[in-house]
């Protein structure tokens, strides 16, 4: 005994899965049921009705092949019905098929939702309304599309949540949508393609397609593999693309022959306005050396880096604290010490009691490797460190501090000019290079860098490193 | 003389049709189920595309084409000739909400020549971001083109209206841009997209209380960079583009093959657009986000500093390292996968999948979508070998395009 389920016009989905439930619960072999879409004639197909009532095996679908099997039945394919339940039967003795993508029948099912989904997708793309005439509170709009399968009211609950504040009607060959007041209503579809009235928005449409293509790079093929030709006969922009094909070339070969202009007058009075001041090259000031340094291009460490991080503080200071370079955070925010190093550098100064002071780096640009999504931080090399103590010796130049901290190696040499090992200088007070004495300690980035019990070590030591600073300048 | 409308939109359009960025996906998910117009959320809508190839899934529109900076690659620079004019910004908001209940568009991408000065042109692009968002309760995608010499308040409040933010690096080296834009600042641009990260992350930290603070520009923000305008290499552009993906966390980074403009500036060249160059870009852009690849790695196949134009980067990269190849696909790991030419992300997901139910053979990968022709030299299965082809000589020969002969003009 065989099976005929003949799906309706409207809500076939769910016709076909309470159909599907019900045979399989008897376990109805594939091949003894026969599906039918309502357009199908009727003739040799007489109705054979379902096994009655639910049968005694249970049946089990996963939710990724619950999706699959509803967006599959909406295939324009005779067979994709008779193939979800051939699924459907399988899943119940072997459920890893569906997750299988070198499973041929699983392969065959997914290929045709990509086909259905994409469908949906160019429904959502390509249709347009147009507006009807109306005199209620809410604005009213029409379109007529034509999808390739079945899925028009899978497609509709995309416009009823895009369009809430207006009425429209959705026509096409297989039902009308119409949306009024927040509400969707599925009828049956009109009997042919429906005489939309004009809308003035269609010529200003018009004439942003028109000119928002670049005639320079025609790609054809690009355009048709993603708005293929049958869905041309709808859209009221693709009758303008033979002519401005044709047109391209011509423009193309008017810019290649157009040769420069002169500029008209105005620009040369605008460009003088916005020419910026004359950088000085020897810097007077605290607040010039700054602003001159952000457009330093001293070496090569510029260009990588966000921004040049100046030092900041109390420009009157008697001491000066002098770090490597900046780090990620200082780099992005433009200010010194404001990373996790100089979070530990600022606990240990209110631990110190560190009166006022200048705070600033050895090398004013950030050095790193990207790496995955972080940037690695990389040690300056003496050369970056010799480039940028222009920037230094000036801003000491400026604040005139009476007593340097250099934080680390690359900052006493820097400061100092010896490159000597740091474990054996950290707490001596040595003499900078512009005179002046200065006191070397640990890096707080390389306390972070310790494990926990030597951390704890250098920690101190560079709180006793500051408290000793403010001691010689009391 | 007034201008009409349809007259402003021709001349507007047109001179954004440089703007290479048409992305409207990536967004927080909304609708007009509560009131007002529009969705977004998940994947863009591409509505329509132009024979160039490229969708239209924006209103992409300059507020005006007025400016006073006097780039050399821009058609809107001071000293061009080019027709000039203004939207209103009415005019901007009305000419989206009517595109938009339409089914035209998924939203605006509003950009602008600077006029008077870049705050004064910011704080109007807000005004119109800010119209479409409160007045007419607009649900639809937006972004905004920042102007970097903007203040920071001017674009904090637009990281609140827009989806995206972008601000273009234009040129991969800063000597291209002090040269080319002498008003724009390299310094200024990066300062203003770390800006930007920093705010994105500070809108997802919770407060103590577990409230989110407003998202800010939740679709990221993306730039643009010009190609084939000055000398800089592949190499170069995409080193820069790679710092720019880690230093502040782009979605993506446009890349434009510069394309001859009416009315050019003498310090350009007028050439055909670079189009293979521009395109080899992408595909390697798309291996450093979603492959695993580094900069470095790409361009080490390319001793020029250029991409090879004849094979794709992918393909390139495993043509210098044939030692890492033949790979067994049913053993190898997922990263290693991922560097097989005409195995893409999908393929690979499917490879890992399939992997659980069995042995792969050589016809499960075909049915998978795996590019075979291209992959059959690097991989082995229990029925294929590429034996003597991964290192074969002529291996490269085999995928590049035929020799042609050279045009004589």
């Amino acid at each position: 005994m065989s099976f005929l389920v003949r799906l309706p016009q409207l809500g076939a989905g769910q016709a076909w899965r309470d159909a599907a439930r019900r045979l399989a619960s008897h376990r109805i072999p594939a091949d003894q049921v026969e599906w039918a879409r309502f357009d199908q004639p009727q003739g040799l197909l007489a109705d054979r009705p379902l096994p009655a009532g639910t049968g005694g095996h249970e049946v089990r679908a996963s939710k990724d092949l619950i999706a699959l099997l509803n967006s599959v039945i909406c295939h324009s394919d005779e067979q994709a019905m008779a193939l979800c339940y051939q699924m459907l039967l399988r899943h119940q003795q072997d459920p890893r098929a569906a997750q299988n993508p070198a499973d041929r029948l699983t392969h065959q099912l997914h290929a045709m939702d990509k086909s259905v989904r994409r469908d949906i997708h160019k429904m959502h793309a390509f249709l347009r309304f147009r507006e009807l005439p109306g005199s209620g509170a809410r604005r009213r709009f029409a379109a007529w599309f034509q999808p390739q399968h079945f899925i028009t009211e899978r497609a509709a609950t995309f416009f009823a949540k895009r369009f809430g504040d207006m009425d429209w009607t959705i026509l096409t060959p297989e039902a009308t949508i119409t949306f009024d007041c927040g509400r969707l209503y599925f009828a049956p579809p009109p009997p042919s393609r429906p005489d939309l009235p004009e809308d003035a928005s269609e010529a200003l449409w018009a004439v942003y397609f028109q000119n928002i293509f670049n005639p320079a790079r025609v790609k054809i093929a690009a355009m048709t593999s993603e708005m293929p030709r049958k869905y041309w006969k709808n859209l009221p922009e693709t009758r303008l693309i033979p002519g401005m094909l044709a047109d391209a070339e011509r423009r193309v070969e008017a810019m290649r022959q157009a040769m420069p202009s002169v500029a008209p007058e105005r620009a040369q009075r605008i460009l003088e306005r916005l020419a910026p001041d004359p950088m000085p090259t020897q810097p007077q000031t605290l607040e010039e050396a700054a602003l001159v340094a952000r457009s330093c291009a001293r070496c090569g460490l510029c260009e990588a880096a966000t921004q040049t991080v100046w030092g900041e503080g109390d420009a009157t200071a008697p001491l000066m604290i002098v770090g490597e370079q900046p780090g990620d955070h200082e780099d992005l925010q433009g200010r010194p010490f404001v990373g996790p190093a100089g979070q530990v550098l600022r606990s240990q100064m209110a631990a110190a009691q560190v009166g006022p002071v200048w705070l600033t780096n050895a090398v004013k640009h950030f050095k790193f490797q990207p790496r995955g999504k972080r940037r690695l931080h990389q040690r300056p090399n003496q050369g970056e460190v010799q480039h940028c103590r222009w920037w230094l010796d000036l801003e000491r130049r400026f604040v005139q501090p009476r007593l340097t901290v250099a934080l680390g190696a690359t900052a006493a040499f820097a400061v100092t000019g010896s490159a000597a090992a740091i474990r054996d200088r950290r707490g001596n007070v040595e003499a900078a290079q512009d005179g002046g004495p200065v006191l070397i300690t640990w890096h707080p980035s390389y306390i972070l860098r310790l494990p926990d019990v030597e951390a704890q070590q250098a920690r101190a030591q560079l709180r006793a490193d500051l408290t000793r600073a403010v001691e010689i300048l009391a | 003389m007034k201008r009409g409308l349809q007259e402003k939109l021709a001349i507007l359009a047109d001179a954004a049709k440089y703007d290479a960025s048409c992305a409207s996906s990536g967004t927080t998910r909304r609708d007009s189920s509560k009131g007002g117009i529009g969705s977004a959320g998940g994947t863009g809508i591409c509505h329509a595309y132009t024979p160039d190839g490229r969708c239209i899934s924006l209103l992409k529109i300059l507020m005006t084409n007025f400016c006073i900076y006097d780039c050399a690659y821009c058609i809107n620079r001071v000293s061009s000739r080019v027709e000039r004019a203004r939207f209103l910004p009415d005019e901007v908001v009305t000419l989206t909400l009517e595109f938009y209940r339409r089914n035209y568009i998924e939203g605006l991408f509003l950009s602008s020549g600077i006029i008077r000065s870049p705050d004064d042109t910011m704080a109007d692009m807000v005004r119109i971001a800010r119209m479409l968002r409160q007045d007419h309760g607009f649900k639809g995608y937006i972004h905004l083109k920042t102007i970097p010499e903007a203040s920071k308040e001017l674009i904090d409040e637009a990281g609140l209206y827009a989806d995206r933010l972008s601000i273009n690096i234009e040129l991969p080296q800063d000597a291209s841009i002090r040269q080319l834009a002498p008003q724009k600042k390299p310094e200024t641009i990066r300062a203003a997209m770390a800006d930007v990260r920093l705010a994105r992350e500070a809108s997802r930290d919770r407060s103590f209380r577990g409230k989110r603070p407003a998202r800010f520009s939740p679709a990221g923000q993306s730039t643009q960079m010009i190609v084939g305008a000055d000398q800089a290499t592949d190499g170069h552009i995409l080193t820069t583009a790679s710092r720019l993906y880690t230093g502040y966390r782009l979605s993506r980074v446009y890349y434009s093959a510069f394309s001859p403009i009416p009315d050019s500036s003498a310090a350009l060249p007028l050439i055909k657009p670079p189009m293979m160059r521009e395109h080899r870009l992408y595909q390697a852009d798309w291996l450093m986000r979603f492959y695993g690849f580094d900069a470095e790695e790409i361009t080490s196949a390319a001793p020029s500093g250029n991409l090879d134009l004849a094979v794709d980067p992918k393909l390139a990269w495993a043509l210098a390292h044939r030692h890492s190849f033949p790979l067994d696909v049913n053993r190898a790991s997922r990263e290693m996968l991922l560097r097989v030419p005409g195995f893409g992300t999908r393929t690979v997901q499917r490879i890992l999948a399939a992997r659980r139910s069995g042995l792969l053979r050589y016809h499960d990968l075909l049915r998978i979508g795996a590019l075979m022709k291209k992959a059959q030299p690097f991989i082995s299965l229990p029925d294929w070998s590429p034996k003597g082809l991964t290192d074969s000589a002529n291996l490269r020969a085999r995928f590049a395009p035929p020799p042609e002969q050279l045009s004589l003009i």
